[in-house]
């Protein structure tokens, strides 16, 4: 695409492109970090998470701020308004993926030092690695521009709410199991449902970035599987009505 | 190259998209339009329509065309020798750049504003009668009627009345634009062009102008020639982009605003036009 004759107005363009990215990069390390908190049972880390958070949210004002005073600036329209639309709404979807983030990291420290067996845990780990996946690949199609690559990611979300509805299943089962689980299983079913949110905010980003690089929304209704509030696990030897 | 036309964009069809508006008929067609300075060839053949009692705005660059298509639909070149145009601009269905037609029927119905205002030299209320004595024989209170009337559609009504006899050059830019305006108004045409009306005047000025704009068409069919894009956004239903004399765009604003088909289109609006 041709410059502006205004120089200056791609510098703040480009400038406010690259701080989303470099938020993006941020909420990715947070996500990453509390899930390895949580599997490595690591207080420290899940501490750090909680921390990090409050620059998460600075970034998102940082990022709001500048597009304001563009908007007021430079009055900008077609593509350059999307550009700045969108980095104001990604921005917004980033800061919650933070809030999220840093959720998790609160019941890992919570639930340290309670009886805890790996196995726990794997499903958790198998949820978070596909929806780190979709995260770095939207904020990849983020930076290149590309929507066929949103395309993908917002078409892979029904993958993590099936994987969530299965996980729902398998974590009141430990609880049935032995109900010196049931702490534990509470507080990962929570990090599961915010895992799963965050996948959820992903897609978000996917339909911004679509709609940034093209000019059109992505049909309005999207591959849902998230069936946990309709599941149920019936106790073994009981009707479920009993 | 051909002017990139959304061969499925229908004007009526999309102004009806709006919930307010209703779907508008052509007043205007321009049909395979060519225009020629002397040996150049200023505008290569343009189509496209101007839909009745909606703001149409045409932008683009300096010396894109779309003054001199403002001035076909008002024959204004008839006043230059070695002008010529070929094709045909179609006013309700009749083909006003025909030569057999009389220039000055053509200005009583289509009626024109310029970028400076130019008020003649004489009073506010002599400014309004002088064109209309020139068509119509009005006694003394049916021409204090008239005159009121134009003063009221062009929002300048509260501000003159009590100076209507004073000189129309002791007025201030703004409103000697409306004055303008509410000359244009006074033989009651169906069509208003607007040169750049707003280019010589203040913010207020021209709030109160776009203000006009908005009224007058409830009963007028409105072109407006703009360099500001923002007032091409604000006000027009539908916008023309012209460049090196050809037609590349024509769209609802709101659609040439935030979503234009073209690269053209999109590189002049964002300004990034080397």
């Amino acid at each position: 695409m041709p410059e502006h004759t205004v120089a200056s107005f791609d510098q703040e363009l480009k400038e406010i492109g690259r701080k989303v990215v470099e938020m993006g990069g941020l909420a990715e390390r947070l996500v990453a970090d509390s899930v390895s908190s949580l599997i490595k049972r690591d207080g420290a880390l899940a501490q750090k998470v909680v921390l990090l958070d409050s620059t998460v949210d600075q970034m998102q004002r940082e990022i709001e701020d500048r597009a304001i005073l563009v908007i007021a600036k430079r009055q900008p329209v077609a593509n350059d308004l999307r550009e700045i639309v969108s980095a104001i709404r990604i921005a917004n979807d980033l800061e919650r993926i933070g809030d999220l983030a840093k959720n998790v990291g609160k019941r890992v420290i919570a639930i340290e030092g309670e009886y805890h067996p790996a196995k726990l845990v794997r499903g958790v780990e198998h949820i978070s690695d596909l929806v780190l996946e979709q995260l770095k690949e939207v904020l990849d199609a983020y930076a290149a521009r590309n929507e066929a690559r949103a395309v993908e990611v917002w078409g892979r979300d029904g993958a993590i709410d099936t994987m969530y509805t299965s996980l729902f299943r398998e974590l009141l089962t430990y609880m049935m199991e032995d109900p010196r689980n049931i702490s534990v299983c509470t507080h990962l079913l929570f990090c599961a449902k915010n895992i799963e949110r965050i996948g959820d905010h992903a897609t978000n980003v996917a339909e911004i970035v679509y709609y940034m690089v093209t000019g059109q929304n992505l049909p309005e209704s999207r591959p849902k599987a998230d069936a946990s509030s309709e599941t149920t696990v019936a106790f073994p030897g009981r009707s479920a009505q009993a | 190259m051909t002017s990139a036309v959304d061969p499925t964009f229908n004007l009526s069809s999309s102004v009806a998209a709006r919930p307010d508006a209703p779907p508008a008929p052509a007043k205007i067609k321009v049909e395979n339009l060519q225009f020629y300075y002397g040996s150049n060839h200023a505008l290569r053949n343009i189509n496209f329509e101007v839909p009745e009692k909606r703001v149409t705005a045409m932008i683009g660059p300096s010396g894109c065309g779309k003054s001199t298509l403002l001035r076909i639909f008002n024959r204004m070149y008839d006043l230059y020798p070695g002008q010529r145009a070929e094709g045909a601009v179609l006013y309700d269905g009749v083909n006003i750049v025909g030569k057999e037609l009389d220039p000055t029927i053509v200005r009583t119905r289509i009626g024109m504003v310029f970028q400076k205002p130019t008020p003649f030299p004489m009073s506010i209320y002599d400014n309004i009668a002088f064109g209309v004595k020139l068509h119509e024989k009005l006694n003394k209170a049916q021409m204090d009627e008239r005159v009121e009337w134009c003063l009221r559609k062009a929002a300048i009504w509260d501000e003159t009345k009590d100076r209507l006899h004073t000189s129309a050059l002791g007025m201030s830019g703004g409103q000697q634009q409306r004055l303008c305006i509410a000359r244009t108004i006074a033989v009651r045409p169906e069509v208003i062009l607007l040169d750049e009306p707003t280019s010589a005047l203040d913010p207020i000025s021209t709030s109160k102008i776009e203000d006009l704009i908005d009224e007058l068409k409830q009963e007028f069919t409105i072109v407006i020639v703009t360099h500001n894009m923002q007032q091409a956004a604000r006000c027009a239903d539908i916008t023309a982009f012209f460049y090196l004399g050809e037609l590349i765009e024509v769209a609802p604003s709101d659609v040439i605003f935030t979503n234009p088909k073209e690269i053209k289109t999109r590189d002049y609006i964002t300004g990034r036009f080397g």
